[in-house]
């Protein structure tokens, strides 16, 4: 028992030993160290996160003559069923990154922007966050999927990191002090997709496809089915399934068709998404889907006929058609760059690097700061500021870590995304 | 009018699970064992359709036997090198190494392929059957799926029955050791029917995501753990059961989904496996074999 209790004792020591080398690690050391890890990091993840890496570590070398660096550590899917998200998202921060560095960065500071893959996997996504650590990551930019940011929002909070989601829409994903958003709560999602659906006066009879076994979907549904209440239209059937039986939609379809339902919502992310237009059209269902964030991305689907998604609605704040100059001259770099037109979780991902940016200029952050410090300041300086982003103009943050902006809708039109 | 629909897509499903429950059947009735890999090999099979008709432009049927061939070479070398050093083994051995070449197959694919969904191109291009004035529809790839599973089915029956293979296979599953000292070569007839157990299963995977057209690395999985209750339900080594207890499975698994619970359609579906298992251990079509002592 003693030997025991000694050799705990000798762990917990060496353990607390491990971690405040790493933290004065990435504090104090230059940034030539910093390069070596984030090639390291390179190694790990997949070949799409190279550029940035390549990239962070060039601007970092740069970055001595300066204030330091300021290393932003990303997550998301960037391969997988949701990769769609999670590479847009690593895409927009890294165009943000990019200007910033070439306005001369955060108070003098260079930014550093590294983007790990976590698969759409809670799991996965606690290594991508440790291997962030171990670079040195100052603040988290992330996770874009809600179940992967509510795992890693635990350890934040445990490690006082700040961290800003980009797309991490379930409630529990600002639970803690220190976690913030960019994008809409699914409730505020559930329930502005009932008022819009409403107010529009787009239905009269509705259907809904949700997944059970998903915190995002079923939350949606949740507040979307309450909502539905005060509209004047009403909810005729609910099919449910799980993420273990998400290829037959056959009996949630022949049940809406039944009820005769005029629009079908779909609070479900685009994969399934794609086989339920397949299976409505096979089974000859002419209805008009309406979706939220989780259906952006259907039109990358490989090899699905785009042409079943004409006239499906999603609720996104982001429309890469609309004309002010931000999003204009965002939609033209983004093209260039990645050859494609950017989503809203491209939009998000920008907006996560500015409002960052917004939030360490107020609260006046430099790179000698403790990750612990910079956490306090910046959750402090969160509820300060309004930052006119990509997805809303004026968008200000209360401390409950859920943002104040207006919802927006759009329509697939001749395969793009059109503003409604 | 909607019962109908229901019962249409449950046969739909149902074919399915009777076209993965015949691979899995025959390997059973012959070789004694549960080939868990049965699901998996599915899934490459559908891979090699989509890598060969997306990817390269071939004729979906050119791109079948393609299919067929490539997964009747893996068939035979898994059996080659992970079941026949466990011949004498226990079957719970055999079993765990069943459930480890899943795996492999799985992560494999997940590695060629990642894990990003691929929407596959139905192969069966004939038009759909509608009824009543569209009210019902019938996909062609459910009736070619259930032809398909039909004929595979008494094609197998005979083969078994009429074939000096077939009588081969027969005996060995009756009892190995006095069908070697009869003359025939055991290893070769386990193979023999590995071969046509794994090239089954890539028609099955083709039919499979024509219907569902998303292809995983895990889309064999599910699927071939339902076909396998298919299988003990219709009676696991009987021919006709499988494809009686697949159909059966489907109807009951969508029209839990339409009447009960579309959440809990799974957990009935595996609560059928406990009853039958309770109440008729052979199954319905199984025969009792009763041990000589």
């Amino acid at each position: 028992m003693k030997k025991k209790m000694l050799s705990l004792v000798l762990a917990g020591a060496m353990t607390a030993a491990m971690l405040t080398g790493c933290g004065s690690d990435a504090g104090t050391e230059t940034s030539d160290a910093g390069t070596e890890t984030s090639d390291a990091g390179a190694e790990t993840s997949e070949a799409a996160t190279e550029d940035t890496t390549e990239e962070s570590a060039d601007t970092a070398e740069a970055a001595q003559s300066s204030g330091g660096t300021f290393k932003i550590g990303g997550i998301g899917p960037l391969t997988g069923g949701a990769a769609v998200y999670g590479i847009a998202a690593m895409n927009g921060s890294q165009i943000a990154v990019d200007e910033i560095n070439a306005a001369g960065g955060i108070n003098g500071m260079t930014v550093e922007l590294n983007f790990q893959d976590d698969e759409l996997d809670a799991e996965k996504s606690i290594n991508a966050y440790n291997a962030l650590k171990d670079w040195g990551a100052q603040v988290l930019d992330g996770c874009v999927t809600s179940a992967c940011s509510i795992a890693v929002s635990a350890k934040t909070a445990e490690d006082q990191m700040f961290q800003l989601t980009p797309s991490g829409s379930a409630v529990e994903c600002v639970a803690n002090d220190n976690a913030f958003r960019i994008c809409f709560s699914d409730p505020n999602q559930g329930a502005a997709s009932a008022q819009y659906i409403g107010e529009n006066g787009l239905a009269s009879k509705v259907a809904v496809i949700y997944d059970s076994s998903d915190v995002y979907s079923s939350g949606i549904y949740e507040k979307f089915a309450a909502e539905a209440a005060n509209q004047s239209f009403e909810i005729v059937s609910a099919g449910a399934f799980t993420a273990d039986n998400k290829t037959d939609f056959s009996v949630q379809l022949q049940q809406a068709k039944d009820a005769g339902a005029e629009l079908v919502f779909l609070p479900i992310y685009y994969t399934e998404a794609s086989l339920i237009l397949t299976q409505a059209a096979d089974m000859g269902f002419d209805v008009t889907f309406f979706g939220c964030d989780g259906l952006d991305g259907i039109l990358n689907v490989e090899n699905f006929d785009t042409s079943l998604a004409e006239g499906v609605m999603l609720l996104t704040p982001f429309a890469a058609d609309a004309t002010d100059d931000l999003t204009v001259k965002f939609v033209t770099t983004y093209n260039e760059k990645y050859g494609e037109t950017p989503n809203q979780f491209a939009a998000d991902g920008y907006d996560v690097i500015y409002t960052i940016k917004a939030a360490a200029e107020k609260a006046g952050i430099t790179a000698d700061m403790s990750t612990e410090e910079i956490c306090a300041a910046l959750s402090q300086a969160m509820t300060e500021i309004s930052v006119d982003g990509l997805t809303g103009e004026g968008i200000t943050w209360d401390a409950s870590g859920e943002p104040t902006k207006a919802p927006k809708a759009v329509v697939i039109k001749d395969g793009v995304y059109t503003a409604m | 009018m909607s019962f109908i629909a229901h019962l249409i897509n449950g046969i739909s499903l149902g074919s399915v699970y009777a076209l993965i429950a015949l691979g899995y059947t025959m390997v059973y009735g012959i070789a004694k064992m549960l080939n868990f890999a049965h699901g998996d090999v599915i899934m490459i099979g559908g891979y090699v359709v989509f890598v060969t008709v997306s990817g390269m432009g071939l004729n979906p049927l050119l791109s079948i036997i393609i299919s067929m061939a490539a997964c009747t070479v893996l068939g035979v070398t898994i059996e080659r090198v992970a079941y026949r050093p466990l011949r004498g083994a226990s079957p719970l051995a055999v079993l765990i190494t069943a459930i480890g070449v899943s795996y492999f197959l799985q992560n494999v694919a997940l590695l060629v392929f990642g894990s990003d969904t691929k929407a596959f191109t139905n192969v069966v291009t004939l038009p759909n059957l509608e009824l009543f004035d569209g009210q019902l529809v019938i996909k062609s790839v459910t009736i070619v799926t259930v032809i398909v599973s039909i004929i595979i089915m008494v094609g197998l029956s005979l083969f078994v029955k009429k074939t000096k293979i077939g009588r081969a296979m027969t005996a060995v599953s009756e009892d190995q050791g006095a069908a070697q000292l009869m003359g025939i070569n055991v290893n070769g007839t386990i193979a023999v029917t590995f071969a046509i157990g794994s090239s089954l299963a890539a028609v099955a995977g083709v039919l499979l995501c024509s219907a569902y057209p998303s292809l995983t690395p895990y889309t064999g999985s599910m699927p071939g753990i339902k076909a396998f209750v298919a299988a003990v339900f219709g009676g696991i080594g009987s021919i006709p059961g499988a494809f009686i207890g697949g159909i059966l499975l489907g109807v009951i698994e969508n029209l839990s989904k339409a009447y009960i619970s579309s959440q809990l359609a799974d957990a009935i579906v595996f609560s059928i496996l406990i009853i039958v298992l309770l109440v008729k251990p052979t199954g319905l079509l199984g025969k009792k074999i009763q041990e000589k002592v």
